[in-house]
């Protein structure tokens, strides 16, 4: 492939993949079964440069490959207020990946669609909640993929052996003890993206381990854990004994002597996501990562009655047909909430200008917003999240959160 | 100061060290300013100086924002890391595939991350294939 006979495309990519192998001191390549790539979203020229290189050197994809989410909403494009430049280029740059062969999934939670990858297969994903949720929660293995890379591998359908592919590097580094927590807030999605943002600080680019939880661990609370934990620190993998796949047992991930962190209080952290300083909110952002069926289903199951402020929900294509089908859909926008897919309110102007302070269950969501779209935020259950919608302004259950 | 190459370059300017990790997509902007809410240095320039920083954190956009932030001129003129990062590598690898234009990004041990931190100043960052040096 490095001499061209699988076309110059292949040959640039192998050359990158190469020059990190040697970075990472990989000693040989593996085969990836499949690719999710985030390279689809628009950060500017470069990335788009990238991908037309690509597309004029005959490139396409070796293996099967979803598409992280782009920077527009395709099929509702009055969602985002993008200037005209950046317009064209996201569309460019969407357009581009799926002339690579690239599946239109837009998505962040690729995990959500018919097929995941199985436990103990090499894959190169991107985007550091898919590359998490896989590692963790699927038991495949990627390590921490970017831009670039994630279509390097899905061309050559080749990625370094190193990092988290390798058995050493899979590991717990730091335990998270939840044994303190109540039941009653681990039942709450929020509660763990609230423990993730503490797991990232934690751990920082290590394997925390979590105990103590209990096994009635949903998909969507581990969702919202990876995807805190990535962003407040580079958390690729983490374990979560009795639930996730590589940990039956603490022994099974963890040597002795570990360092150990208990956990008896999430306020201070949930606080720490929440910039707000007032009780004044302008509107309600769910879904990232992408909302699941579950959630859609949940949160149907809340709303009683007209939000009075705006509500954003942002999932997949995929997911959203699947709530319009079961009626999850109409009910919350029947509500007032707008349903936005392909893309996520903190990375593309969709939020209408004067909102400034807006609740969220996303730990991710409330890490990212303030640099990236200037907002000022409050994180709260789902449930507090209904509740603030319906009343316009913050409404709080303190008791959800305190021992 | 002896160092690891991650991406050969060559660049003098200021050094600026980061107090806390910093992620390039959601933390910088395309001017190449701190706009991380939580970072301690939030609002600092990166542009044109030689960053060192702890260690690299979140998105892995971080590749497009460094390479595009190398095209636009807005990027830093060199990166001192203290873990080896393919994400930060990758932005540095495809400007210079695409573009011609190459940053430096060499690794160094903790132990001499820690005296970079009292030599603020001109440094030079020299870095060819495998091994970096890098000058006062």
């Amino acid at each position: 492939m490095l001499a061209g006979e699988a076309g110059p495309a292949a040959q640039l990519c192998l050359r990158m993949i190469v020059a990190l192998a040697g970075v990472r001191g990989a000693r040989r390549l593996l085969d990836v079964e499949s690719a999710h790539v985030d390279g689809c979203l628009y950060h500017g020229r470069a990335g788009l440069d990238f991908a037309e290189r690509l597309v004029e050197l005959g490139g396409k994809v070796a293996v099967p490959t979803t598409l992280n989410v782009g920077s527009l909403d395709l099929r509702h494009p009055e969602n985002v207020r993008a200037d005209p430049e950046t317009t064209a280029g996201a569309r460019k740059l969407m357009t581009a990946y799926t002339q690579l062969g690239c599946s239109p999934t837009w998505t962040c939670a690729p995990y959500q669609l018919t097929h995941r990858p199985a436990f103990g297969t090499h894959v190169a994903w991107a985007e550091s909640n898919a590359i998490v949720f896989v590692n963790s929660v699927l038991g495949a293995r990627t390590d921490r993929y970017g831009d670039f890379l994630d279509i390097g591998a899905a061309i050559t359908g080749r990625v370094p052996d190193g990092g988290l592919h390798r058995d050493a590097n899979r590991k717990a580094t730091i335990r998270l003890d939840c044994s303190g927590l109540p039941r009653r807030l681990l039942a709450e999605d929020a509660a763990w993206g609230v423990l993730g943002h503490l797991a990232g600080r934690a751990a920082g680019s290590g394997v925390p381990v979590l105990t103590g939880t209990g096994e009635d661990v949903t998909e969507d609370q581990l969702k919202a854990f990876g995807a805190a934990a990535a962003s407040s620190g580079g958390v690729g993998l983490f374990h979560v004994v009795g639930v996730t796949p590589e940990a039956p047992t603490l022994e099974a991930v963890a040597g002795q002597g570990i360092d150990t962190i208990s956990i008896d209080d999430l306020r201070p952290m949930r606080d720490e996501l929440s910039t707000a300083r007032e009780s004044r909110l302008d509107a309600v952002c769910l879904g990232t990562p992408h909302f699941s069926l579950t959630e859609f289903e949940r949160f149907a199951s809340l709303v009683d009655g007209e939000f009075r402020i705006p509500v954003y929900v942002t999932t997949s294509r995929a997911v959203l047909a699947e709530a319009e089908r079961l009626g999850f859909a109409a009910k919350i926008r029947d509500a007032g909430a707008r349903i936005v897919v392909d893309t996520c309110t903190y990375i593309t102007p969709i939020l209408d200008p004067g909102l400034r302070t807006v609740m969220t269950s996303s730990g991710k969501w409330a890490w990212y917003a303030p640099g990236n779209i200037g907002v000022d935020t409050v994180l709260g259950s789902l449930g507090e999240c209904a509740a603030s919608a319906r009343a316009g302004h913050l409404v709080r259950d303190e008791a959800l959160w305190t021992r | 100061m002896d160092a690891l190459t991650i991406h050969p370059g060559e660049a003098t300017a200021d050094l600026l060290v980061l107090d806390a990790p910093l992620s390039f997509w959601g933390g910088t902007d395309e001017h190449g300013s701190i706009v991380d809410e939580h970072h301690p240095q939030r609002g600092a320039s990166l542009t044109g100086r030689v960053v060192a920083l702890p260690s690299a954190r979140g998105s892995s956009s971080s590749s497009s924002v460094l390479a595009e932030q190398i095209r636009a001129g807005t990027a830093p003129a060199a990166l001192i890391l203290t873990e080896p990062d393919a994400i930060l590598m990758l932005g540095g690898w495809v400007a210079a595939e695409l573009y011609g234009l190459r940053i430096p990004i060499v690794v160094v041990s903790t132990k001499d991350y820690q005296e970079l931190c009292h030599h603020p100043g001109p440094v030079t960052v020299s870095a060819g294939p495998e091994r970096a040096t890098i000058t006062w």
